[in-house]
């Protein structure tokens, strides 16, 4: 057994993995990584299951030391600069701790989180089968809060694999997209349009639990008190300001505020990496659509492995990196002079 | 009996999950409706569904699209929502202590205020009433309860608080609730109970399940710091009446 420890974290950062399922029954929530392909993409590079526990990284810096042996790590979500002693790491690819070395990453650019998983996984003790973060229950394991500064996590011994990239596909870009529901009859058709041609912003007094969206007031055709109902990830529902609150995956199980429309499955983290008073757009689509982008997303994450690259064998390509969208990693790159060294993709 | 019952609404909750919806209202016999399906289901299985919440008036289905499409599933739904309602159960019933007012009730000086009434009058309404558990959600073990008098339905605030605290006792337009940890919430808040709903290391687990019947008893400040101790060291410290 190795051990990461934690010698600074910023907020907002805690163990997350698939969620707990099965207790929303009970009013326990799924909690579990705000970005699922990004959470699934750093598993699938140390060879782990996709949704296994990983640290969850929020917009501030982090650094992790490995002790008593290496340890085999990688890095996919919101881009940020990374180091070990000044040995810039990128996105997207795994990297080994040696024992006593320490990655540091920086502020989040662009996007909010960050999944920095571990060769075989998070050890702790599962509680409705996972390991996720959901403070205000009191549940995650190692511990049952976010991280902070001097926290250990016990994980594998790095098994020597040789490292590799990943190629996820471009980024989408455009708008959210939306299934208006369930209960969008609480809203006439001009505030419905309202919500559907509005450009929005995520509140910086937002969390796990909800995204508020700053922009127009959306008003109820009947009030805003319905008899409290269910909630899903991504279900957008309006309280009486007006002001409309993405329900995110530590949200309450139910709620009491009319729910105007939902966020289709493979947008969910999308909205959640859309960082704070960046402006965005809903678009609305239908059933059909939704569930083939939902079966699309899911057949994406199962297929990570066949993404997987060797990570020494890569030539440098600066279009390819434009257009991936990743010329930020490459410009700290080759600042440290590390190309062949780091294998930038 | 079957053929009068009227079909649920069924109303998509995103690509993943469905509301079936039996009433717009706080309505027991909606509610009854709600957890038969549940049961129903849980006895028969549809392939593709990977959990069910029942709620006051509607069952929501989260489902696997990969699984199953909106459609197919929504029939079947349909189809046993339709069955005759099995003979009912005898149900539990729980008295819970609450500590009225002052620091643990900020709300209960406003309410009576809004109500023209004094603040006894509110705590005597409220422990009058005969509640019965409709639904859990939110957070853990908070409770629903359906039951609250008339004299009492109020409107949500218009902004929620982001804190109330663990054991929030609170009402919510027509709807009352014994909340067991602290979050957001948009009620008023009347009081604490010392019972801890849902407790990790404790068997149960959760306390509370829907068609359980609950009514409230008021306690000073020092029984609940006494009573308080004993829920925190894992003692049930609600009564349960067996009728």
């Amino acid at each position: 057994m190795s051990r990461l420890v934690i010698a600074s974290i910023g907020p907002a950062s805690s163990v997350q993995d698939g969620g707990r399922h099965g207790a929303q029954r009970y009013g326990l929530t799924v909690s579990g990584a705000m970005d699922r392909l990004s959470l699934a993409a750093a598993n699938t590079l140390v060879g782990n299951e996709p949704l296994a526990a990983a640290v969850e990284i929020g917009p501030f810096g982090a650094t992790f030391t490995a002790k008593d042996g290496a340890v085999r790590v990688a890095m996919a979500g919101a881009p940020r600069n990374a180091d070990i002693g000044g040995r810039p790491v990128v996105m997207d690819t795994s990297v080994t701790l040696k024992d006593g070395e320490t990655l540091t990453l920086g502020f989040a650019r662009g996007g909010a989180f960050t999944y920095l998983a571990i060769e075989g996984g998070i050890k702790g003790e599962l509680v409705f089968g996972s390991l996720a973060v959901n403070a205000r229950a009191g549940l995650g394991s190692p511990y049952p809060r976010p991280l902070q500064a001097g926290d250990e996590l016990t994980v594998d011994a790095a098994s020597g694999a040789p490292e590799l990239r990943i190629e996820l596909p471009k980024p989408a870009t455009g708008p959210i997209r939306v299934l208006l529901g369930p209960q969008d009859d609480e809203f006439d058709d001009a505030n419905k349009a309202l919500f559907l041609d509005s450009e929005w912003k995520i509140s910086a007094t937002s969390d796990r639990m909800g995204y508020r969206l700053e922009g127009p007031a959306i008003k109820h055709l009947h009030g805003h008190n319905i008899v409290s109902d269910g909630t899903v990830n991504g279900s957008i529902q309006v309280p009486g300001n007006g002001s409309p609150i993405a329900l995110m995956m530590d949200r309450g199980t139910s709620g009491g505020y009319p729910k105007i429309a939902t966020v289709i499955t493979a947008d969910v983290g999308r909205l959640a990496q859309t960082s704070a008073g960046t402006a965005f757009r809903f678009l609305e689509v239908t059933m059909a659509e939704a569930q083939e982008e939902a079966r699309k997303f899911a057949q994406l994450i199962r297929n990570l492995p066949d993404r997987l690259r060797s990570s020494d064998t890569v030539e440098l390509n600066i279009e390819a990196l434009s257009d991936a969208n990743v010329a930020g990693y490459a410009v700290s790159a080759v600042d440290a002079g590390t190309w062949q060294v780091t294998a930038e993709p | 009996m079957a053929a009068t019952l009227p079909p649920p609404r069924l109303l998509p909750s995103g690509d993943s999950a469905v509301t079936v919806e039996f009433s717009r209202t706080i309505d027991d016999a909606a509610n009854e409706r709600v957890l038969a399906l549940d049961k129903a289901l849980a006895a028969s299985p549809i392939e593709g569904i990977t959990e069910t919440v029942p709620t006051y008036r509607s069952l929501l289905v989260h489902y696997d699209p990969g699984k199953i499409g909106f459609d197919a599933l929504g029939e079947k739904l349909l189809a046993l929502a339709s069955q005759p309602l099995p003979p009912a159960t005898k149900a539990r019933r729980w008295r819970i202590p609450v500590a009225y007012g002052g620091e643990h009730g900020i709300d209960l000086e406003d309410v009576a205020k809004a109500l023209n009434t004094t603040p006894d009058d509110i705590v005597a309404r409220h422990v009058a009433g005969d509640y019965r558990v409709a639904m859990i959600g939110f957070t853990p073990g908070w409770s629903y309860l359906s039951g609250l008098d008339k004299s009492l339905h109020m409107s949500r605030r218009q902004s929620p608080r982001l804190f109330t605290p663990a054991g929030t006792i609170s009402i919510g337009g027509i709807q009352a609730g014994i909340q067991c940890l602290a979050a957001p919430s948009g009620w008023h808040l009347l009081g604490r109970t010392p019972v801890r709903t849902y407790q990790l290391h404790r068997n149960p687990t959760f306390l509370t399940e829907p068609g359980d019947r609950v009514t409230f008893f008021a306690i000073d400040h020092k029984t609940f710091e006494e009573l308080d101790r004993a829920a925190e060291a894992g003692e049930i410290i609600a009564e349960q009446v067996v009728a």
